[in-house]
Order: C-alpha cells, then sequence, then structure tokens
C-alpha cells in the first residue's frame, strides 16, 4: 500500500512527463492549471493516465474543484 | 423530421416524435469502454412515463417546475419529457456551478421538484445555504444502496404504473427557465417558450437535417441551450440517436467517434483546440515522407472544397483522419465562444467542417449559423430563417451592436422587468455583442459593448459575479472589469478580467494585500479568475446609493492609463 507521500510523488512525476516539463519544477502545493500552463481538458488527460498507472477508477466529478497536486493525491489515495 | 408546425409544445412534439421511430435508437451512454444504457423511443417513452405518472400522484400539473441538476445522462433527457408530458416547466441547471450557486437558483426558479445525481445532492446539502432549499420532491440517480439520501427518493423508486395524462400547452406557455449567467445578486433567468424553441428547432433543422441513423455526440451539458437543442429536441424530432458519455475525457471522447460512427457533434473552442492539439502531435509524430503527402492530399481537398464540403471525397483522400473520427462524421458545430479562424481552416482542410454559429441563450440557441456554402473561418455565418438581424448605431466601419428579432426570442428574464426593457426594446433583443455584415451577409463579431467576457469553455463571466469573491479585502475600493471594456478593440480573443485595487493609503499596494488577493483569486474556480490587476489611486464614482458608477470610472481609467499597467497578478 503506497502512503500518501509516494502517491503524491508519482503523480508529480506523471504530470511532469506528460507536459514535458522538469520533475524538480512542481511541488505538491502547485495549482497545476498554472504551473503547468493547462486547461481544463488537458487535466482531463492526466486523469485518464493517473487512472491507467493506479487502477483505479475517478468520476470527472471528483477532480470538480481541485486545482493542486496534493489535493488530487488525497482523492487518489482514498481509492487505493 | 416530424412537421412542428402542427405542434404546440414540446411535450407534443416529443410524443409525436416516440410514436414515430418505436424501434429506432434514440439514447447511447457509456461510461469508458463500458455502454450502460441503449434506448429505443419506445423504452425511452415507456422509462418517461413511468416518471411522468409519478409527477402527476404527486400534483405535478400545467407550469409546475422542475429542476435538472444532472450531468449528461440518459435520465437527464426521460426526466425532461416527463415534465414535458405533464405541461410543467423545466429548469435545467448547471452541474459545474458551486453547490451554494445551485441552491440560489433553485430558490430562484422557485422549482417544486429537483431530479438530480446522488454525487450533486450530496454537495448540495453540505452547502451552508441548504437550509433555505425547499422543494416538495428530491430524485436521486446513482446512490448507492446503502447511501444515506437526505430526503431524497431514489430514481428507481419513483415511478408509478401506467400512461400519464398529457397535459397540453400552447405556444405562448414557457417551457423552460435558462439561467444565461449571474449567480451574483441578479440570476438571468431567461423564460423561453414553447413557440421559441419550435422556431428555433424548425430553423436549425432547416440547415442541418438529422434523421434516424444520424448519430450526435453530446458533450457540451444539456442545460447548455446549444446541447439541449441540438442534443435532445433536434435529434428526437428527426428520429436520430442521442451518445452520451458519462466520462469526458478526450481520450474516451476520440474512442466515441469510432465506437459509435458519429455524424455530428457540437464544441466549444476549448474542446476544438484539444482536438486540433492532438491531431497535429499525432500529424508531427508520423514519418517526413507520410507528412508530405498529408500536405498534398490536404492541399488537394482544400482545392476541391472550396464552394462546398464533399464528405465522400475528403474520406477517400485522407483515410487515415477520417477513421479516426468514425469515418461518418459529417460536421462540429461550434458556438459559445471565439473560435479562431486557423482552428477552423485546419479541420475544413483535413474534410472536417465546422459550422461556426452565434447566438445566446435570450436569442433561443442559435442566430447565425455558417452554412458551409462556401465555408467560412472569418465569419460566424448567416442569419438562420425568421432571424431579422441588424447593426445598432453602427460606425464608419458598421461595426455596432448586434440586434436580433425573431420568434425565437425568449419572453423575459424571471422576476427581472427592468433588465428585461433594457434587453428587449420593441421586440428587438439586444445582444451587448459588437459585430458588422460583411458584403457576403455574413455577421463578423468584433466585441463587446457590455462589461463580461466569455471563455474558451463558452461561460459568460460577469466581473459584478465574482466580485464578492473579494469581499473585505483589506482596500479602500477594488473592481473587477473585463479588459476589453476597460480598452475596447475589435477582437475577441484572448479575453481576461482585471482587479482594479484602491489601496488605503497613496503608497503603492503592500505585498500582503497582493497575496490575499491571488490566494482569494486561487479560490475561484479557474475560469473565473481575474488575470491581472490595476493600482488606482482615486476614489470611485459612485451613485447616491454608493453604488460604483462602472461606466464612469472605466472612461476615468481609459483615459489615465493603458493595457501596459496591467500587472499579473
Amino acid at each position: 500500500m503506497r502512503t500518501l507521500d509516494q502517491t503524491t510523488e508519482e503523480i508529480l512525476a506523471l504530470a511532469a512527463q506528460q507536459f514535458k516539463v522538469a520533475r524538480a519544477t512542481l511541488a505538491p502545493t502547485d495549482d497545476f492549471f498554472k504551473t503547468l500552463q493547462i486547461d481544463s481538458l488537458q487535466a482531463l488527460d492526466l486523469l485518464t493516465r493517473l487512472e491507467h498507472h493506479f487502477h483505479i477508477e475517478l468520476p470527472d466529478y471528483e477532480l470538480q474543484g481541485v486545482t493542486d497536486f496534493h489535493t488530487l493525491a488525497k482523492r487518489i489515495q482514498s481509492r487505493l | 423530421m416530424i412537421d412542428l408546425r402542427n405542434y404546440n409544445s414540446l411535450g407534443a412534439v416529443l410524443r409525436a416524435a416516440v410514436e414515430s421511430w418505436p424501434q429506432e435508437i434514440c439514447l447511447i451512454e457509456a461510461d469508458r469502454e463500458r455502454e450502460s444504457a441503449r434506448l429505443t423511443y419506445s423504452e425511452f417513452d415507456k422509462l418517461s412515463q413511468q416518471r411522468a405518472s409519478a409527477l402527476q400522484e404527486e400534483g405535478f400539473g400545467a407550469g409546475s417546475r422542475a429542476a435538472i441538476l444532472m450531468m449528461n445522462q440518459s435520465k437527464w433527457l426521460i426526466s425532461a419529457y416527463a415534465v414535458f408530458l405533464r405541461g410543467g416547466v423545466l429548469v435545467p441547471l448547471d452541474y459545474k456551478l458551486l453547490a451554494n450557486e445551485q441552491i440560489q437558483l433553485l430558490r430562484h426558479s422557485k422549482a417544486e421538484m429537483l431530479f438530480t445525481e446522488f454525487h450533486i445532492w450530496r454537495a448540495v446539502s453540505e452547502a451552508d445555504n441548504f437550509g433555505q432549499l425547499k422543494l416538495k420532491r428530491i430524485i436521486v440517480t446513482d446512490a448507492s444502496a446503502n447511501a444515506d439520501l437526505m430526503g431524497a427518493i431514489r430514481w428507481e423508486d419513483f415511478r408509478a404504473e401506467g400512461t400519464a395524462e398529457f397535459v397540453a400547452r400552447e405556444r405562448g406557455d414557457v417551457a423552460c427557465i435558462v439561467y444565461s449567467s449571474g449567480t451574483g445578486g441578479r440570476p438571468k433567468g431567461c423564460m423561453l417558450t414553447h413557440d421559441n424553441y419550435l422556431e428555433q428547432c424548425v430553423a436549425l433543422t432547416s440547415l442541418f437535417p438529422f434523421r434516424p441513423g444520424v448519430r450526435y455526440l453530446s458533450i457540451l451539458p444539456t442545460n447548455h441551450a446549444i446541447d439541449f437543442m441540438v442534443g435532445f429536441i433536434g435529434p428526437f424530432v428527426c428520429g436520430a440517436t442521442v451518445v452520451h458519455l458519462r466520462t469526458l475525457r478526450p481520450e474516451y471522447i476520440r474512442e466515441a467517434f469510432t465506437r459509435y460512427h458519429i455524424t455530428y457533434m457540437s464544441l466549444v473552442p476549448l474542446a476544438l483546440k484539444n482536438l486540433e492539439r492532438g491531431l497535429r502531435q499525432r500529424i508531427a509524430e508520423s514519418p517526413a515522407h507520410r507528412r508530405l503527402l498529408l500536405r498534398l492530399l490536404t492541399g488537394i481537398n482544400r482545392a476541391l472544397t472550396k464552394n462546398r464540403p464533399r464528405p465522400r471525397l475528403s474520406r477517400f483522400l485522407l483515410p487515415d483522419i477520417h477513421r479516426a473520427f468514425g469515418g461518418e462524421l459529417l460536421a462540429f458545430f461550434i458556438g459559445g465562444a471565439f473560435t479562431e479562424p486557423a482552428t477552423l481552416q485546419f479541420f475544413y482542410d483535413l474534410g472536417i467542417p465546422v459550422a461556426n454559429g452565434y447566438g445566446c441563450t435570450e436569442a433561443g440557441t442559435a442566430i447565425t449559423l455558417n452554412d458551409l456554402h462556401p465555408f467560412r473561418a472569418d465569419t460566424v455565418g448567416k442569419p438562420l430563417p425568421g432571424m431579422e438581424v441588424r447593426i445598432v448605431n453602427a460606425d464608419a466601419e458598421g461595426i455596432g451592436e448586434v440586434a436580433v428579432r425573431s420568434r425565437t426570442v425568449m419572453s423575459h428574464y424571471l422576476e427581472e422587468p427592468e433588465m428585461t426593457a433594457e434587453t428587449i426594446r420593441d421586440g428587438w433583443l439586444y445582444t451587448g455583442d459588437l459585430g458588422r455584415f460583411e458584403p457576403a451577409g455574413h455577421l463578423q463579431l468584433l466585441g463587446r459593448k457590455r462589461n463580461m467576457i466569455v471563455t474558451a469553455e463558452g461561460k459568460n463571466i460577469y466581473p459584478e459575479d465574482i466580485e464578492n469573491a473579494f469581499d473585505s479585502l483589506p482596500v479602500k475600493d477594488f473592481c473587477v472589469f473585463a479588459e476589453n471594456f476597460l480598452w475596447p478593440r475589435n477582437e475577441l480573443s484572448g479575453e481576461k478580467l482585471v482587479l482594479v485595487l484602491h489601496p488605503e493609503t497613496d503608497r503603492p499596494i503592500p505585498s500582503s494585500v497582493l497575496e490575499e488577493a491571488a490566494a482569494r483569486n486561487r479560490a475561484l474556480v479557474p475560469y473565473k479568475r481575474v488575470s491581472d490587476y490595476l493600482a488606482w489611486d482615486r476614489d470611485f464614482p459612485r451613485t447616491a446609493s454608493m453604488k460604483i458608477k462602472r461606466e464612469a470610472l472605466a472612461e476615468e481609467i481609459r483615459a489615465r492609463l493603458g493595457r501596459d499597467s496591467l500587472v499579473a497578478i
């Protein structure tokens, strides 16, 4: 079972890879829309990738209002 | 297609639809790779009749109001038809609003019934103003077996056997209350009549007739005027099929094209841009010789489709591209916000026409639409049949406010006679948008007269609605403006909001205040955020009742400062 920190780290690494930015430029409390310069549909694309990685299903509404990696990690963690 | 002239209400015309094509598929619902529902018109009718009978038992009848607060799914349309069968007024609400905003609109609309999804209902029940909600009955879908329903009843239990008594309505009766925007002080509830919808449907289907076998992919929220018309009423009166996806991820949307052989889809510029980005990436990753071949074939397609789309020819010339879109796509519809001409042209050159249109909820959906004969990337098309459009107070270049008169224009704003009188004058709806007609009769949009923006997601944002996010900020005064309202320009791309701050003292704005403003801004949903702030050193002009005189303030700012005074927040 992953810890919340491990989940967060994996999300940051996947986000960095997907949007071709250096992992070091991302922090858990970052607003991912701003840091990654992405729109809501690109955020949904990231969510699909995270679902495949963690082998879970996250309804779209779980992401509503979520803008930072840490909160996203908590939502994912609760379904692991 | 059903001859709409013979019917007076949406209920009557939908009833004719289910009788006309009982065995055709009207709805498909999918969640990721799984198909969760597939209904014929006959099955759709049966499920709706059960809910209409239950509504009847509750005493729901002519003029009673029922709200729907759901993501796109089959039960949205089943509930809507049940409401119309009983002669009710439908209040479609935006599931993306915050729960306290949804409660505010539920109260404002005076809806007595609510059809919603369990997760939305749970969020509503946790809102601060939940206690203010007065509903007779709440029906929830998708609730797990042991869920605490908090006073609601399950969709599965809200049913009664037999055929509901059909309640006839007149054309002038209100069919829907649609909130075009605004949850701040003055929600704008557009009262749209059965006549408005039936006339709009006639106009749209005259350009793009659906038929049995056509599959429409519904991804815009059905509460939105476009999807309600093009993803519900339009396909149903023609016996077509509507496909709903419970997961609106770009990956699953792309898959839906090939799985369901989609014919049409409506979308907003943000989604079109996302598709363009994906396509361009795929093209860039292909070998050099394939890219060269694609460029050559795209050029041939462009030349051969100059005057009109030729779908079969385009599919023959560019098979890989068209296979990725299911091979049967005829067109995308786009509206609700500004779309870059280059993006429209990109798709057209590949043989995928994007019918660019313009409209507003107050006008019953679309006012103009490009009929693709020929395709134009630089306009929003010609007025639809039945629409009179004129340019008011045109300047030397022919640019002025767009006004429209037609049977599709709403009756009024709910409980807002003054706002109605400002918006509809002598039968003309003043849109607040600036445009001009070019020689071929196409409308070009070139800016806004109003202090508002429209995002790439098609959301209308009024600065007044987000100002409460900055309440009690430690400044003397603050105000939010659309950047293009402060400094007008004849363009609609890249619209953004600006926070004007007047500090307590003559010194520069303290960093603590800016940090607080930035934090408040981050708490807003992304599409409502302001982009920049502007430091202003004078008192705001105010009315006798201390309301900010926005136009006067904008004029003062315009006279003394330019766009270069803006600082990113």
